[in-house]
């Protein structure tokens, strides 16, 4: 039963366009505060102290179940949070040859301006619904570009359309006239719009099928190799084995485990880990015990203490916020 | 088989279902049998009618054409016919899609016991077993669809599948846009509900390894692509 992907990963590091660039999330938590409940519940702590670096040439692929703060993360660092959320720590964006930004603190004018669409492309979840769905591609596209202070020719529009495998006719079709695929392309050709240098692609393959979620992680691998940093945050633990470099795994809003891909797809060391892989229909297809922990209620420690079949009294104790945050992690999990 | 009521169960039939939307035909002569006691698998890409013959299949879309037998019993009308629509479950792939936002999640498992008739008190604590075999806990139970995971909706949604005691089970994408440890916890409780009444599940998926691992080798049908004239590519 086991299916061996064949890796898509080139090297082409002469097509790479600089790799000064990167983006350092230094302590990064999120709180929401939530009316109307008693005030032992009133906090949802939706992403706890996360640590991770992408640098332009690698994708960093975010996993874990649903719930446990990944699409936070990403909206944080767009800043696109709602007005309860609050913010700290960091996540400075290190552009080769500008001033660093902290996206934390920096003033929405800042954002509008420098970060999102120039230093940062969003591909969105579904992205058929992201699209305005009374108007062509073509006009979303060429109104991305003006907003950008890019106003482009048919010309420009229709190198956009190529360089994300649309044929320039396309882009006079309507998003209902879109397949999948192309709904797909579009959003693309818009995140690459403004020439960010970092993706963060907000499960971009949930509920597509798999000739599609093929194209999807292609893609990405191939900004990847021109030299942008790709952020994958996706559930899909397949596609993120085709296309990632390192993952990080979230748990209850912190990341417990950030490892190289291979070594998380072989030798997974934190348990919570090897119980999401052992949970694939490709392995052992066995599910977790029990639920992740509301985010308005963590137990203290290791929050996923109460489903680990490892876990002991030093549990209690939050463990080091290290490559693999355990206290037990596992030797040679052998993964089937 | 341990159904109590109706005749055997001799499979749930589509003959030669034709299904068109507008001018654009999904369906053409399409012929499936969800056999009693096993799981059948329903592949084939996104746009080629998986979803709709699911929904022919639990009676909640009338074909154009085409015959739909519920054991030996052919569906004429598509209105009003209790004893046949309770035999057939389904599973979508939203759960958002497919909950009352007024309900809390008790709510969402008990209302089939209500409509059938079940008296309240006996309704909730049916409602709370199946819960309970869902790994629902109590304090989720209160809840409404805004409050709670996909996973946590989903499993209250499986709970009410379930309640009527189906003979058929049909999962459409039921675990598409769920994590594989919930995706492997759902998949196992309709083992368990398979193993223990004899139900055919009909599990609709385009993600092989799935289909590899829970369908009756043999038992797999895969719907071809749709046609290239009525979709833009």
């Amino acid at each position: 039963m086991s299916h061996t992907f064949t890796s898509i990963r080139t090297s082409t590091s002469s097509q790479t366009v600089g790799i000064g660039s990167r983006l350092r999330v230094d302590g990064l938590s999120v709180r929401f505060q939530i009316s109307g409940v008693a005030p032992d519940r009133a906090t949802v702590h939706a992403v706890t102290d996360a640590r991770f670096e992408v640098r332009q040439g690698e994708c960093l692929a975010l996993v874990g179940e649903s719930g446990c703060g990944k699409s936070v993360m990403a909206h944080a660092l767009l800043g696109l949070l709602p007005a309860n959320a609050e913010v700290t720590g960091a996540a400075r964006l290190e552009t080769d040859g500008a001033e660093p930004v902290d996206l934390v603190g920096a003033p929405e004018a800042v954002l509008a301006r420098r970060v999102r669409g120039r230093m940062i492309g969003l591909v969105p979840q579904s992205p058929a619904a992201h699209l305005t769905p009374v108007r062509t591609a073509r006009a979303q596209l060429a109104e991305a570009l003006r907003e950008l202070g890019r106003p482009a020719g048919s010309d420009d529009l229709a190198a956009l359309a190529r360089r994300v495998g649309l044929r320039p006719a396309d882009l006079d079709l309507y998003p209902h006239q879109l397949s999948g695929g192309m709904a797909q392309r579009v959003a693309n050709a818009l995140a690459l719009a403004g020439d960010p240098w970092l993706i963060v692609a907000d499960e971009p393959t949930t509920g597509l099928d798999r000739p599609l979620v093929q194209t999807i992680v292609s893609e990405l691998r191939r900004l990847t190799d021109e030299g942008r940093a790709v952020l994958l945050i996706t559930h899909d633990l397949r596609a993120a084995e085709q296309v990632a470099d390192r993952v990080a795994v979230m748990y209850a809003g912190r990341i417990v485990s950030l490892t190289s891909a291979a070594e998380f797809f072989a030798r997974p060391r934190h348990p919570y880990a090897a119980g999401l892989l052992d949970a694939l229909p490709s392995r052992r297809f066995t599910p977790i015990p029990g639920h992740p922990p509301e985010l308005t209620m963590l137990p203290a420690g290791c929050a996923f203490r109460p489903r680990c079949h490892r876990a002991t009294a030093a549990c209690e104790r939050l463990p080091e916020p290290d490559e693999v945050a355990c206290h037990h992690p596992l030797e040679h999990h052998v993964v089937r | 088989m341990l159904f109590a009521e109706g005749s055997p169960a001799e499979g749930l039939r589509a003959d030669g279902i034709t299904v068109a939307y507008d001018r654009r035909r999904v369906l053409d002569g399409t012929s499936l049998t969800v056999r009693p006691g096993i799981v059948t698998g329903l592949a084939g890409p996104s746009g080629c009618g998986k979803s709709t013959l699911a929904r022919v299949l639990a009676m909640l879309l009338r074909p154009a054409a085409g015959r739909l037998t519920v054991d030996g019993t052919e569906v004429r009308r598509w209105r009003h016919r209790a004893d046949l629509r309770t035999r057939v479950a389904l599973i979508f792939q939203q759960p958002r899609l497919a909950v009352d936002p007024r309900f809390t999640l008790l709510d969402v498992i008990v209302e089939p016991l209500l409509a059938a008739g079940r008296p309240a008190a006996d309704a909730i604590a049916h409602g709370e077993r199946l819960a309970d075999e869902m790994s629902l806990t109590a304090d989720l139970l209160t809840r409404r669809r805004h409050e709670v995971s996909d996973g946590q909706l989903q499993r209250a949604c499986v709970a009410r599948a379930l309640a009527l005691r189906p003979r058929y089970v049909i999962c459409d994408e039921m675990t598409t846009m769920l994590d594989a440890s919930t995706q492997a916890h759902l998949v196992a409780r309709l083992e368990s509900y398979r193993q223990e009444t004899g139900a055919g599940v009909l599990a609709v998926t385009h993600d092989t390894d799935l289909l590899a691992r829970w369908c009756e080798a043999g038992a797999v049908h895969h719907l071809p692509a749709p046609d290239g004239t009525s979709l833009v590519r």
